[in-house]
């Protein structure tokens, strides 16, 4: 039943897309390099996941349809108004649906500063050599191994974010990707570049229904902070049951720079998570923080990195997973420190809280220090619900039910109260309360 | 009739088969105050914990019913729902849960569904109470018990009581770790609850507190049992001459119950 990606996905095959896409040479390029290095390249080895036998060949790389374009908000299924502040819908906001735009609107006055926010194959067109200097260079290289030469290769969606010098962007930008097409796999770019003392709030969600259909989503994001930039990153993926997930967020900060991660991890199926932050410039800064429910019979595996470079960098990791089921989850939290970058501070928390006697949970505090001049610290526990917490709250009257459930948001609470999109934390504690129920 | 009826009847406890308490019996009607006073390790924790339910208490006789329903019966969130309320001496930290939620979910806890309180309602009712017992608006907003201090601690559990309105509260070293100021304020916030509705079990084992909470019942506990009961003045001659008085009058030489040699 296996799909050979090799013979389906071939060079002609590529060539092909990337000249229906209108793509610059340098782009169809690109492909063609990635996909010859993808035949060569191992998948990648996350720590204590054998992902060998993960399902990342069987799927279709375009959509059926192309979409029907979206002209009110009204018109979206409800599953997706959720995550719309309905009130107050940001003026920011982008909705790829499949792989396709359906929705985007941006407001005249970041228009008037310059601020891009578009879909990638409108970015490799009109913002080419802006796109060109970033896709892939600095933050995830195409060699890494074979899903980020895939990635590269297959490309089919994704969004470019480009804010200038010194423009604060105050209000949110949002973008959904739903994966309607439930064998369409998404293999997702995503660009955000802030550039030199800018600074901006971008949240993303994704979303598909694929229970049964077994497809991929094989996502990049690169994130890059220029001097003195801030970002404020949120995100909620909730891809389904069929969906194998390859989710790769990567940040590179530089002299001055903060990037901030605030991760709902929400898959149903097996997922591979890495969120790197590279703190290449002094004082550079960046505070990732995850939360997961684990659920099913999921595998997911988690690393959440920081990789500090330059001087009075500062880091501090948090992770907290809720697992119940079957499901089993590996947490990595890594610090890693080069020798020079003097006065750097790496922390990290991983928790994981258990829910049932089958589910199985791993935290690695894992610190790798060239440096004598730094300060490092790392806590990690896996537990379940306090009985005496239960006994506490229960003697006020609540429920059993409603008691471990007050237990388990509080204990996710530290990262769903960090999502800058009320909407989006809402949507998130609904995914919370479904996954849990 | 006012108020309801808490009746304890020769209830023995035990903790990982160890016998603690050996047969109490003791009846606390609404409108009474009842101190239970006795020095440390002598089982008055164990009895409020029996009685709340804690999952560590196995009851191996006896029974405990109120308004005539068998409370042993119940879950932990029945007997509260039920009336009873137990200040514990060690309240729990609930990360990510603030105060103020956990108690609107605990008020609505009580009511039908449909009838819950009202936002506005609710934070005027808590507002009231957090004046009354002079804690910080913001206590509200943190996380429930985190990092509060032992002081902190014992007010947020006076202010859950005046909020719940039990029928029966149990409190068990209310006083403990009080400051003179807060002592008067928590004492303020119990007094302010007499009520013929309303029948409290003041555990300690200080007499302190019973300088502003007369109450109207004293027991001395030891050995797991109940070996004296008297009215106001029997906190007095304790606070005057403490216990040793009580076990030369009954014979007994070690208090305390349960502990291994
Ligand atoms: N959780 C427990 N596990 C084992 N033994 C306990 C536990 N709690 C209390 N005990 C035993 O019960 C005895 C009475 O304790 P407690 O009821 O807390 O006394 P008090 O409240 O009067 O100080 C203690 O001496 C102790 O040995
Ligand atoms: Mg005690």
């Amino acid at each position: 039943m296996t799909v050979d990606t090799k013979r389906l996905y071939d060079k002609t095959y590529v060539e092909q897309y990337s000249q229906d896409k209108q793509e610059p040479e340098w782009m169809t390029a690109l492909r063609l390099r990635a996909l010859e290095q993808a035949d060569a390249l191992e998948l990648p080895k996350p720590d204590k996941t054998n992902i060998t036998r993960w399902n990342f060949t069987q799927f279709k790389h375009t959509a059926e349809a192309k979409p029907e374009p979206i002209t009110s908000l009204n018109d979206l299924p409800e599953a997706l108004q959720d995550f719309i502040d309905q009130e107050d819908v940001t003026e920011n906001l982008l909705i790829q649906r499949n792989q396709s735009v359906a929705y985007a609107s941006i407001s005249q006055e970041l228009k008037d500063k310059g601020v891009i926010f578009t879909d990638i194959f409108t970015a490799l067109r009109d913002h080419e050599e802006l796109v060109k200097r970033y896709y892939m260079k600095d933050a995830v290289s195409i060699d890494e191994h074979r899903l980020t030469a895939l990635h590269a290769a297959l490309m089919n969606g994704g969004i470019f974010v480009y804010v200038p010098r010194n423009v604060q962007i105050e209000t949110p930008l949002q973008t959904i990707f739903w994966q309607e097409d439930p064998e369409a796999a998404l293999f997702n770019h995503v660009l955000v570049v802030a550039d030199e003392s800018s600074s901006l709030t971008y949240v993303e969600n994704y979303v598909s229904n694929n229970d049964e259909q077994q497809t991929v989503a094989n996502v990049v994001t690169e994130v890059i902070a220029q001097n003195n930039a801030k970002i404020s990153f949120g995100a909620v993926d909730h891809f389904a049951a069929g969906t194998t997930t390859y989710m790769n967020r990567r940040g590179v900060a530089y002299r001055d720079a903060t990037i901030d991660w605030a991760l709902g991890q929400m898959n149903d199926g097996h997922t591979v998570f890495e969120n790197v932050t590279h703190l290449v410039g002094d004082n550079s800064a960046t505070h990732p923080k995850t939360v997961t429910v684990g659920s099913g019979n999921q595998v997911v595996n988690f690393t959440t990195k920081t990789v500090h470079s330059g001087l009075d960098t500062d880091a501090h990791i948090l992770q907290h997973g809720v697992m119940k089921d079957k499901a089993t989850s590996i947490f990595n939290a890594i610090g890693k420190i080069y020798n020079g970058a003097s006065r750097s501070n790496a922390e990290q928390e991983s928790r994981v809280l258990m829910l049932s006697e089958k589910a199985r949970g791993d935290a690695n505090p894992i610190l790798l220090i060239d440096e004598n001049d730094v300060t490092a610290g790392h806590a990690a526990s896996v537990g379940r619900v306090d009985p005496m917490q239960l006994y506490y709250l229960m003697s006020r009257g609540v429920s059993k039910e409603e008691a471990e459930s007050l237990i388990i948001f509080g204990f996710l609470a530290p990262v769903v109260n960090l999502l800058p999109i009320e909407s989006v934390k809402k949507q998130l504690t609904q995914v919370i309360e479904r996954k849990l129920s | 009739m006012a108020g309801s009826v808490l009746e304890i009847k020769n209830l023995h406890v035990s903790i990982e088969g160890n016998e603690i308490l050996k047969g109490v019996d003791l009846t606390i009607k609404g409108g009474e105050f009842h101190a239970v006073m006795g020095p440390n390790g002598t089982g008055k924790s164990t009895l409020a914990s029996a009685i709340m339910g804690h999952p560590k208490y196995e009851i191996t006789e006896g029974s405990v019913h109120l308004d005539g329903e068998d409370v042993l019966e119940m879950e932990v969130d029945e007997r509260a729902r039920a009336g009873l309320f137990l200040g514990m001496q060690y309240p729990s930290e609930i990360s990510g849960v603030t105060t103020s939620d956990f108690l609107r979910s605990a008020i609505n806890a009580r009511r039908e569904e449909g009838d819950e309180i009202s936002l506005m309602k609710f934070i005027k009712e808590m507002d009231e109470v957090l004046d009354y017992l002079e804690i910080d608006k913001n206590m509200a907003q943190r996380y429930l018990n985190e990092g509060f201090s032992g002081g902190e601690k014992k007010r947020n559990e006076i202010l859950q009581l005046m909020l719940l309105k039990p029928e029966i509260a149990i409190l068990d070293e209310i006083d403990s770790g009080l400051d003179i100021d807060a002592l008067k304020v928590v004492s303020k916030g119990i007094n302010k609850m007499r009520d013929d509705n309303f029948g409290c079990l003041i555990i300690t084992h200080y007499q302190r507190l019973l300088n502003y909470i007369t109450p109207d019942f004293v027991h001395v506990m030891m050995q797991g049992r109940v070996v004296k009961s008297g009215g106001p003045e029997l906190a007095q001659r304790l606070e005057a001459e403490g216990y040793e008085w009580i076990k030369e009058e009954l014979g007994i030489e070690d208090e305390t119950v349960g502990q291994k040699a």
